[in-house]
């Protein structure tokens, strides 16, 4: 029974454990985080073993009630929804571990059980719009997942709610201009079915109620995976959302939009459409690439950790951004593989700057030294790595990314856009060596009788364990990243896009 | 010609052994004789590994060890051809004396931080072995970079403003370089779908148009032109002369710029090949960054007081004269650049030692404060003078057979000019070295009663390097044959 209905089986592990964690940890509050990481292994490891079964069968469909598809709601198990889904849940079960203890020191007690159930509720949301095939079905659980996410933002410092406002505004208008696109294809085919709407886009032709259709869903994504200039919510929710928040809301949410834009723009309107008909992946590349300067260049100014960790999200979600708006195989696989690397990064980074937090009771980039680095080896040992990965040097998995990103533009003979990837790497070194600097060449501040302060405050196991194994990860799979993209990322490239390595 | 590849675990060992001497440095930081001993026993591994590889590549037989597929159409492939193993004997060589002599110099200053400098020196030297084995432009740049990044740490050693700021500057240069040499690489791979390096170049088989072509070899030429410090990419050489000594000694003298020159070496004669250099005037382009880069450099030498930066301008200049000989494409040349590649490492390194033995012993950095110290310190001294007569080029010693080989390439590919600017440079080496050397041994200095020697830690391998510039003048056979069969497999006969 349980191989049939796998495909549904992530997203319901997730909304289950939303509903069980506030009644079994009414009493034992502790439970909470227990649930939640059950709920998170169990779903990483279905969505593992999913990918195995796609390797060896091909695509699952599931019918939800047994409805056949047009009519019915299908979610669809294909190479690319078994990557993200591995990708995102995986990424928050090391997350979720590293998560107790900075709930604990971040959130007061009687908030801890309502976090963790929106934890589950987001998450759930995310594996639904990963797995679904079907458009409605998708904006549903793409406003589950933002509303939780509201919620976990707003539960931050002081700042928190304005940032989880101001997010709930734009993040409401992405989704209304998300649900208006859907409404005219709709309209227009009779069909909210991925799989349906494809063969009948091309006999509905590219009238305006199609395109503005495409460019209304083009937005709403935009606006989730914060594509530049839509990315107004993201620096502050970033910023003053609990640790916790950030690094699952950095190497995950954004993805999510991006996962969006790239169905939308591959599997249902197709490539013609969108670079011939349409050119929109053009202004979709633009974009990214203004985004990946934007970023990157905002970054090198910020004075808080986490804030120019947000402001270089901006630029590496450009980096995805870029690679489906070229259009190409190669720039796809480098998109797609950078959503696992990136997502690797940024978590590993968000949650170094948690461990700072915990310890130093700040992540002031002005404020680390030598001391820091001291009292920490392990942590900022975690942070040059993964700093050394963002900049882009092999054999981290940054590195790769870069080389299918360039190979890509290359491909398209698009110079600037090669020089953007190649420049960003640099704006990258700058601000990650400023703080790199501080941690080991800055001396240690002393205290009023001349002594540096004493003995080694490395975080707790439960928070360096996570933090290590993302680190360890970016080099494993570095390595390991031709298995990846051959064994099962050249399955996902849509049609008209496929490619054979010499 | 193909050289039948055999199928080893050598060139794996070779680049591996110091990498695994770096856990165990670390982790005995609070014994630096037991560090010591992991540094020299590394050091040691290394070069018998790499000797063992030298009859192989004398007689034909290359090692290969295939690892694994690194991104999809390219594998991580180490490949112990002729090249690789003449750059890897050169630097793991020098390498145990450069140990030495560390030892000396970090007792001799008291150095902080010594664990550091130890571990990152020896993933240096891990780096630097991988890059002269890569089999192919990925491997090769893994190796590159790891070795870029490797540096840092020992440029900033001191960690005053002025080294973290030649930190930056080092950093800037080299990531910069970096990414143009990805960039070169990833457009290469869509030409051709293959990045192995093979004698005569992996384009021979393509008709590649001139605007490919050009912008592809200078994309190239500015990956690699920053390590081998071409002007006008030069200036972070003598900015980095700020790390200790045996840093600039081994890494600024020998291995990392030395890696540059390779790299260029791997691009003009396996990646590109002579045929469509030639076509689309590209030598031309090469000689004609290398002379500006050989004079001017040699010019800028004249003018500087500290020793180490004259030193380091000195390297600039001689790193063109590799430069100059690849860009001759003709087997005497090629041959000529590889042997000045092996030499210039024993002559400059020399120097750089003796600069070190100064400074820890009188803590004087610039030439006008040389006076007499000849006197004090006569075998640091003597082995200057025999380093410096060295890359003037007097015969007997190994700088004249290179330099030799060089200016009658260049007579005999009907450049005799070329021939007259080498001339002309031995001239401004005399210049800007021998008033040294005249200095230490014929004026009368102040402040030297009671100054000797520095520590035979440091005087033994000085003295060692300077006695091998004489033995490899008299005795380049090794060095010869290698360059002779490199040469033989790109140009034939």
């Amino acid at each position: 029974m349980i191989p049939t209905n796998a495909p549904a089986l992530a997203p319901l592990i997730f909304l289950f454990a939303a509903l069980i964690i506030p009644l079994a940890a009414f009493k034992v509050r502790r439970l909470a985080w227990v649930l939640a990481i059950a709920a998170a292994a169990a779903a990483a490891a279905v969505s593992v073993w999913n990918i195995f079964r796609v390797l060896e069968s091909g695509t699952f469909h599931y019918r939800f009630g047994g409805w056949p598809p047009p009519l019915g709601i299908e979610y669809v198990l294909d190479p690319l929804s078994a990557f993200i889904t591995a990708v995102i849940n995986l990424t928050a079960l090391v997350v979720l571990v590293h998560s107790h203890l900075t709930v604990a020191a971040e959130l007061p007690e009687r908030k801890h059980v309502p976090y963790y159930a929106l934890v589950m509720l987001m998450m759930s949301g995310f594996n639904g719009i990963v797995l679904t095939g079907d458009f409605f079905n998708l904006y549903v659980f793409l406003e589950i997942a933002s509303l939780a996410l509201y919620g976990l933002i707003a539960v931050g410092d002081r700042k928190s709610p304005v940032a989880a406002f101001r997010y709930l505004v734009i993040g409401m208008v992405g989704g209304g201009f998300y649900l208006l696109g859907v409404g005219f294809l709709y309209i227009n085919s009779g069909s909210l079915n991925m799989a349906d709407l494809k063969a009948i886009l091309p006999a509905v032709g590219a009238g305006p109620e199609i395109i503005v259709a495409l460019c209304f869903m083009v937005l709403g994504f935009g606006i989730k995976m914060a594509l530049f200039p839509l990315h107004g919510w993201l620096p502050d929710a970033y910023t003053y959302a609990p640790t916790a928040t950030s690094s699952l809301m950095a190497p995950i949410g954004t993805k999510i939009g991006a996962y969006g834009l790239l169905r939308v723009l591959f599997f249902v309107f197709g490539v013609n459409f969108v670079t011939r008909t349409v050119p929109l992946a053009q202004v979709v590349s633009w974009l990214a690439a203004a985004g990946i300067l934007y970023g990157s260049i905002m970054a090198m100014a910020q004075d808080e950790l986490k804030r120019m960790l947000a402001f270089s999200s901006i630029a590496q979600v450009g980096y995805i951004g870029l690679g489906i708006g070229l259009a190409n195989s190669l720039g796809l696989l480098g998109a797609v593989l950078h959503v696992l690397n990136h997502g690797l990064m940024k978590a590993c980074l968000f949650l170094v700057a948690g461990n700072f937090r915990l310890r130093l009771g700040h992540s002031r980039i002005r404020a680390l030294d030598s001391g820091a680095r001291r009292r920490m080896p392990w942590t900022s040992a975690a942070f040059t790595l993964a700093a050394l990965s963002m900049i882009g040097l092999p054999p981290t998995v940054g590195f790769f990314s870069k080389w299918y990103l360039a190979l890509g533009t290359i491909r398209n003979r698009s110079w600037v856009f090669l020089a953007v990837i190649l420049a960003s790497s640099l704006l990258n070194a700058v601000y990650f060596f400023r703080v790199i600097e501080r941690l080991y060449l800055r001396p240690a501040l002393r205290d009023n009788e001349g002594r540096e302060a004493e003995g080694r405050t490395e975080a707790a196991p439960s928070m360096l364990l996570p933090t290590l194994v993302l680190a360890a990860s970016l080099i494993v799979i570095g390595l390991l990243n031709a298995v990846i993209v051959n064994g099962l990322l050249v399955r996902f490239l849509p049609p008209g896009l496929e490619i054979v390595f010499p | 010609m193909s050289a039948p590849a055999a199928p080893s675990l050598l060139p794996l060992l070779a680049v591996l052994v110091s990498l695994a001497a770096v856990p165990l440095i670390l982790l005995s930081s609070r014994s630096p004789r037991l560090r010591e001993t992991w540094t020299l026993a590394a050091a040691a591994a290394k070069f018998g590994l790499v000797l063992a590889l030298l009859p192989g590549a004398l007689r034909g037989r290359i090692a290969v060890f295939d690892l694994f597929e690194i991104v999809p159409g390219v594998r991580l492939e180490l490949r112990a051809d002729p090249l690789g193993v003449l750059f890897a004997l050169v630097a793991s060589g020098l390498w145990i004396l450069t140990s030495l002599y560390s030892i000396g110099y970090t007792r001799g200053l008291n150095e902080h931080k010594q664990t550091r400098y130890f571990a990152f020196f020896a993933v240096c030297l891990s780096a630097t072995v991988g890059i002269a084995f890569a089999a192919n432009l990925v491997t090769f740049i893994l190796f590159y970079e790891i070795l870029t990044i490797a540096t840092y740490p020992l440029v900033i050693h001191k960690e005053t403003p002025e080294a973290v700021s030649a930190g930056r500057k080092y950093l800037a240069f080299t990531l910069s370089a970096g990414v143009l040499l990805i960039a070169a690489a990833a457009w290469s791979f869509l030409l051709v779908g293959d990045l192995d390096f093979k004698p005569g170049g992996i384009f021979s088989g393509a008709a590649l148009a001139g605007k490919t072509a050009v912008p592809l070899f200078l994309l190239f030429l500015g990956g690699v032109g920053v390590k081998s410090a071409v002007m006008p990419l030069h200036s972070w050489l003598p900015t980095a002369m700020v790390a200790p000594t045996p840093v600039s000694a081994l890494l600024h003298a020998v291995a990392v710029v030395k890696a540059g020159v390779f790299g260029l070496v791997r691009v003009v004669a396996f990646v590109f090949g002579p045929d469509l250099l030639r076509r689309f005037h590209l030598d031309t382009v090469l000689i004609v960054f290398a002379v500006t880069t050989i004079l001017v450099g040699s010019l800028l030498a004249l003018r500087q007081d500290n020793l180490k930066r004259r030193l380091a301008y000195s390297t600039v200049s001689h790193l063109s004269y590799i430069i100059l000989g690849t860009a001759l494409l003709s087997g005497p040349a090629l041959i000529g650049a590889l042997l000045h590649l092996a030499f210039h490492a024993t002559m400059k390194i020399t120097l750089f030692f003796c600069a070190g033995a100064i400074y820890v012993r009188l803590h004087r950095e610039n030439v006008s404060e040389l006076n007499g110290i000849g006197k004090a310190m006569p075998w640091t001294m003597a082995a200057f003078t025999l380093g410096s007569l060295g890359l003037c080029g007097v015969p007997p010693l190994n700088g004249f057979l290179s330099k030799w080989f060089l200016g009658s390439a260049a007579v005999g590919t009907g450049r005799p000019l070329l021939a007259g600017v080498l001339i002309l440079s031995g001239l401004l080496n005399a210049a800007y070295l021998l008033p040294i050397v005249q200095r230490s041994f014929f004026r009368r200095g102040s402040g030297l009663e009671g100054r000797r020697e520095a520590s035979p830690w440091m005087v033994v391998p000085l003295v060692l390097t300077a006695v091998l510039t004489l033995v490899l003048g008299l005795f380049p056979g090794t060095f010869h044959r290698l360059a002779g069969r490199v040469a033989a497999g790109i140009f034939g006969g």
